[in-house]
């Protein structure tokens, strides 16, 4: 069944088959097209002249489009608008860093600014994968080096970065001005260092939930002296005191720095001193928000509150790493402003929380600990109506603890937030009705992430299954693009998601179903399905098969102690040479003869790999 | 008490013994012992060998956990272990021995906030009372002085340095009597 190249525009670019193939290009050439490159089929009579006015126009057309999606659509109108795409492409999103080769990619498009490459999948956050799997980006960054001189931003999730590629970074790209690392690894301070010191024209460097080695290494006194054009500091994750002296005059020097995210080795007096030469900030992240030593009594503190009250730019509040309640006052002055407000890290209670979101009536996304028990959500729920994102962690994460959070917060927001469009929401107890009333009061859900945290948890009240709560979820929410499910689980929750989930391309499965049924109801149902990514289910070989037709339109399936064996993984292997089909073994688990720990399956262009450690099998 | 407790079931052979000497003087000796029986690594400072003992003998068996579940990434789970119940953490063991007293005991320094508590709960440990500090005298109005043996080995007198730098520090505890305390006090 071929897929009809039109509608399968995702996101992604790694689909693109780079040399045309046979039948669509063929018939396109019948449509006045300029027959560049190979030669075959009619000779056409095409006036040079006219085709190259055409083609700088086109040039200068797509110039505007940066959707990658109308990109990838553009690019496959004809081989002339497949070549002007690739010449005018300037920043390169590359969903999964195996699919294509950085030699294909640097060949076909050749003026790339910005590169957004992602690696690892996201079970890997949740140690479901070996350390050394892969996802390098020390490939990439040395084929850059030849292709882009002036690349300009690199966007990097779930890579291993490692103090070497750093350098290449620094040292390839005279132009260089953003690095984001999300989620990565690999790398140390030292490597920041020669990073900072060798980019003279950085504006923009944000480490984001990314593990840094501590070498010990004053990263930040490396930035060159004189003035920076930093516009982002973010270094939140990066747990490794830093000098403040550095870091105070780094920002006394960085007149357009607008995001500063400090790490929790930052006190809040120092957040203090940063505050007040840096009162044009509109992201702020306040580190540890406690002092360095308990203050004694008479000891002056600086007036906190005055020094927000200054930040009149403040939209997004996050850190509170080591909070002490008393300091949260001082934020009142921008609790009016605050779009974005995190307290993921903040240890507070209902009564704490109160004073503080009563006041943030423009609240948009909003992370929180479970700290703060259903009222603090109910209170949420009461002012909060403009919000649209909604985390809440669980600060005791086991599947045995008493949750404070539950179907009532639920309920409370469904009907307080009726604008929400992502929520992710962990909780020990939940009932199918707050679901329900959720897929029922906020139909611009675009994202449901709901985590029962004990493993096959019925609705807390009438204790049956949860497929009717889900089953709402994707019967109402028309809009519906991500969903993790949880809780007990039968079949039925699937058939539900294959019937309803159309629009569904992220998939999380944990501890659910019965049989194959399951699965195959959601391969079956759900085109748009991009990413899969399933635990602990009972899933076998036959509903695996079943997808055969749908996986090389999406982006990865993963499946971990599920009840896969050796041959009908094999099956897929042989099946097509478009998938990569990757066996991945445990440290401490023996498989039991044939039976599979994990699957990962993604598309390539490119077949195996040949970076992959010793644990991985590729079929 | 906790710290009692601990003390008598790891090192119940001794717990009978009437010793006229110093205690902690044979201490390297219990520890030896302990080792052997515990197979333990060989102990490199007092509060590691007592924190593990104690986790035996008071910390109910960990449940398996699931891996990867729930769905947290790590650096969000270990950011509140150590707020948790200071029971359900590790916590800072260190052995305190007092001049003329035969039993040693344990205590948690991570349960104190501060020195104050502390020398409250040493107090009623022991049933004596310590003198009032200063930086200048040590503890006067007492023939005791609560001192302490540091990384480096050397016996200070407890309150001469921050809390929290006491704290890591601190090997091992001894309420000193007499002549030595007066002796240690006095501005060296």
């Amino acid at each position: 069944m071929r897929p009809n190249w039109a509608e399968q525009m995702s996101e992604d670019d790694e689909k693109q088959q780079s040399p045309p193939s046979d039948l669509e290009f063929t018939s396109n050439k019948a449509r006045n097209c300029n027959a560049t490159g190979s030669g075959s089929g009619h000779p056409e009579f095409q006036p040079p002249y006219p085709d190259q006015v055409l083609e700088n126009v086109l040039e200068n057309v797509l110039h505007f489009v940066t959707s990658r999606r109308d990109r990838n659509a553009a690019s496959l109108v004809c081989k002339s608008w497949y070549r002007v795409e690739a010449l005018t492409r300037s920043e390169l999103f590359i969903g999964n860093c195996y699919a294509v080769s950085p030699r294909r990619a640097t060949a076909r498009f050749i003026r790339v600014r910005a590169l957004h490459l992602k690696g690892k999948p996201r079970f890997a956050d949740f140690n479901l994968m070996p350390h050394d799997w892969g996802a390098h980006f020390g490939p990439w960054v040395l084929a850059m080096a030849r292709a882009y001189p002036w690349l300009e931003k690199v966007y990097l999730k779930r890579m291993t970065v490692t103090d070497d590629d750093l350098v290449t970074l620094a040292e390839s790209f005279s132009g260089f001005k953003e690095l984001v690392l999300v989620c990565c690894d690999g790398f140390g301070t030292s490597g920041l260092a020669v990073f900072v010191s060798k980019c003279r024209q950085l504006r923009v460097i944000d480490l984001i939930e990314s593990e840094v080695t501590d070498d010990e290494t004053d990263w930040i006194s490396y930035f060159p002296e004189g003035e920076s054009h930093l516009e982002s500091l973010i270094f939140d994750c990066v747990e490794c005191p830093i000098n403040f002296e550095a870091l105070e005059r780094l920002v006394a020097r960085s007149p357009s720095l607008k995001k500063l995210r400090l790490n929790r080795y930052v006190s809040i007096g120092q957040l203090y001193h940063l505050m007040i030469r840096a009162p044009q900030v509109t992201h702020l992240g306040t580190g540890s928000f406690s002092p360095l030593e308990v203050a004694g009594q008479g000891d002056q503190e600086p007036d906190y509150r005055t020094a927000f009250a200054a930040c009149r730019s403040l939209v997004c509040l996050s850190g509170f790493r080591e909070i002490i309640p008393n300091y949260l006052p001082a934020i009142y002055p921008v609790c009016a402003n605050l779009t974005s407000l995190n307290f993921s890290y903040a240890n507070i209670n209902t009564e704490q929380l109160k004073p503080i979101i009563r006041n943030c009536h423009k609240l948009q996304v909003f992370w929180v600990l479970d700290s703060i028990c259903d009222e603090g959500l109910q209170a949420v729920a009461a002012t909060c109506k403009e919000l649209r994102e909604l985390r809440v962690f669980p600060i005791d994460a086991n599947e045995d603890s008493d949750s404070p959070v539950s179907e009532v917060g639920l309920q409370a927001i469904s009907e307080g937030c009726r604008k929400l469009q992502s929520i992710l929401y962990f909780c020990q107890r939940m009932t199918n009705a707050a679901v329900i009333a959720m897929s029922k009061n906020c139909p611009d859900l675009v994202v449901f992430r709901l985590c029962i945290m004990k493993r096959h948890r019925p609705d807390a009240v009438t204790g049956a299954p949860m497929d009717d709560g889900f089953g709402a979820i994707v019967m109402n929410c028309k809009k519906l693009t991500r969903l993790a499910v949880s809780g007990l689980l039968t079949d039925k929750a699937f058939d539900y998601i294959g019937k309803y989930g159309k629009l569904i391309r992220t998939l999380s499965v944990a501890f659910a179903g019965d049989s194959d049924m399951g699965l195959k109801y959601v391969l079956k149902g759900c085109p748009q399905l991009q990413k899969l990514e399933i635990r602990d289910s009972p899933f076998g070989d036959a509903a695996l098969l079943s997808g055969l037709h749908h996986y090389y339109n999406m982006r990865f399936l993963w499946m971990s102690s599920c009840k896969l064996t050796r041959r009908g993984c094999q099956e897929i292997a042989h099946a097509t040479r478009r998938l990569v089909v990757e066996v991945i073994r445990s440290a401490d688990e023996e498989e039991m003869g044939d039976s599979v720990g994990t699957l990962y399956m993604y598309r390539s262009l490119e077949g195996p790999r040949i970076d992959a450690p010793k644990s991985v099998t590729i079929l | 008490m906790e710290g009692s407790v601990a003390y008598e079931n790891d090192l119940h052979l001794k717990a009978t013994e009437l010793r006229l000497g110093l205690p902690g003087t044979d201490e390297r000796e219990e520890h030896a012992v302990s080792n052997v029986r515990n197979n333990k690594r060989p102990l490199q400072e007092g509060g590691a060998n007592g924190k593990s003992d104690s986790q035996n003998e008071t910390a109910p068996p960990a449940k398996a956990q699931i891996v990867g579940w729930p769905p947290i990434r790590s650096y969000r789970k270990n950011n509140f272990q150590s707020k948790k119940n200071e029971s359900e953490g590790p916590g800072i063991y260190v052995k305190v021995s007092m001049d003329g007293a035969p039993y040693l005991r344990k205590i948690d320094l991570k349960v104190y906030t501060g020195y104050r508590e502390l020398l409250q709960a040493l107090e009623n440990m022991f049933k004596f009372t310590i003198g009032e500090y200063s930086e200048r005298e040590g503890y006067k109005g007492s023939d005791y002085a609560p001192t302490y043996e540091d990384k480096d080995g050397d016996w200070m007198l407890v309150g001469d340095v921050p809390w929290e730098m006491f704290i890591t520090s601190c090997k091992r505890l001894r309420i000193m009597k007499g002549s030595e305390a007066r002796g240690l006090g006095c501005g060296v």
